[in-house]
């Protein structure tokens, strides 16, 4: 292989960051929703890079595993969004106050 | 010729993701993820993974990403969406988690680590698929099932969570 495992490392490592620093900042819910799927690709991408180092097909698996669970989280967060809109009549976090100390 | 193609999807991957996170429309929010997982597919091409990359583009782009664009369009929200209040905080963590991650990368050194353990499986012998489908429903079947399990919570929860109240809908009509 002519690509270092590193590269893939650093790769996954700047989408992660880019997915929390997007949690961290963005107001609109969608858009955090939108964060954690970047964060479960570059996941995925790490997996996906370490099964094709070690020459073991597990990591693919592990990959449609995770793929599986992130259809579920978005199905189930956007119907908690539909929720809270029908509720709120918006989607800016910051109106979402009720457990804050 | 590989370099370059990892380079082009490499590149392309953290503009889109930052894009994602950058854009203050969520349909463009939306559509840069949409470029971000179609270049993803072709990392995973890159890397041998075939059949994840045609899951990818059909599960992530196909399904996953019209749900999205669905919810957004059905919420018809004004663009007032402003950064958070708390970006200090958000800043800081970034700044921590980037130095950490410089800090590891320079200290482990950009070799690579002895390659390949025992028991691997072959994954180019007899084609992607069929490696995968064969490890799936042999060694990781229990997974399997539990994951089947999660999609059907995950549907019944979906479904009434978004239902309406009862009451509320004999209140109406």
């Amino acid at each position: 292989m002519t690509i270092p495992l590193s590269y893939y490392l650093v790769l996954s490592g700047i989408v992660f960051l880019t997915g929390v620093i997007g949690v961290l900042l963005r107001r609109n819910i969608i858009i955090i929703l939108l964060s954690v799927e970047l964060m479960l690709n570059a996941t995925n991408i790490n997996f996906v890079a370490f099964s094709q180092y070690f020459h073991d097909v597990g990591g693919q698996v592990f990959v449609f595993f995770a793929l599986t669970v992130a259809a579920a989280e978005v199905a189930v967060g956007l119907a908690i969004i539909i929720a809270l809109y029908r509720a709120k009549s918006t989607i800016n976090i910051d109106e979402f106050q009720l457990l804050k100390w | 010729m590989e370099q370059a193609f990892f380079f082009y999807f490499a590149f392309v991957i953290a503009a889109a993701s930052v894009l994602v996170i950058a854009v203050r429309n969520p349909i463009y929010s939306a559509m840069a993820l949409l470029v971000m997982f179609f270049h993803v597919a072709g990392l995973y091409v890159t890397l041998h993974a075939e059949f994840l990359a045609a899951v990818q583009i059909i599960v992530y782009a196909g399904a996953i990403l019209v749900l999205y664009l669905f919810v957004v369009m059905l919420l018809n929200m004004r663009q007032d969406d402003r950064y958070h209040r708390q970006w200090p905080m958000a800043a800081a963590v970034g700044m921590t988690l980037f130095i950490e991650a410089v800090i590891l990368t320079a200290m482990k050194g950009w070799t690579a680590p002895t390659v390949a353990t025992g028991r691997e499986t072959a994954v180019g012998e007899a084609g992607n698929t069929e490696a995968i489908g064969d490890v799936l429903y042999s060694t990781y079947l229990f997974p399997f099932e539990v994951a089947s399990l999660i999609l059907l919570v995950a549907m019944i929860g979906a479904i009434i969570l978004a239902k309406k109240d009862p009451e509320a809908v004999n209140s109406e009509g």
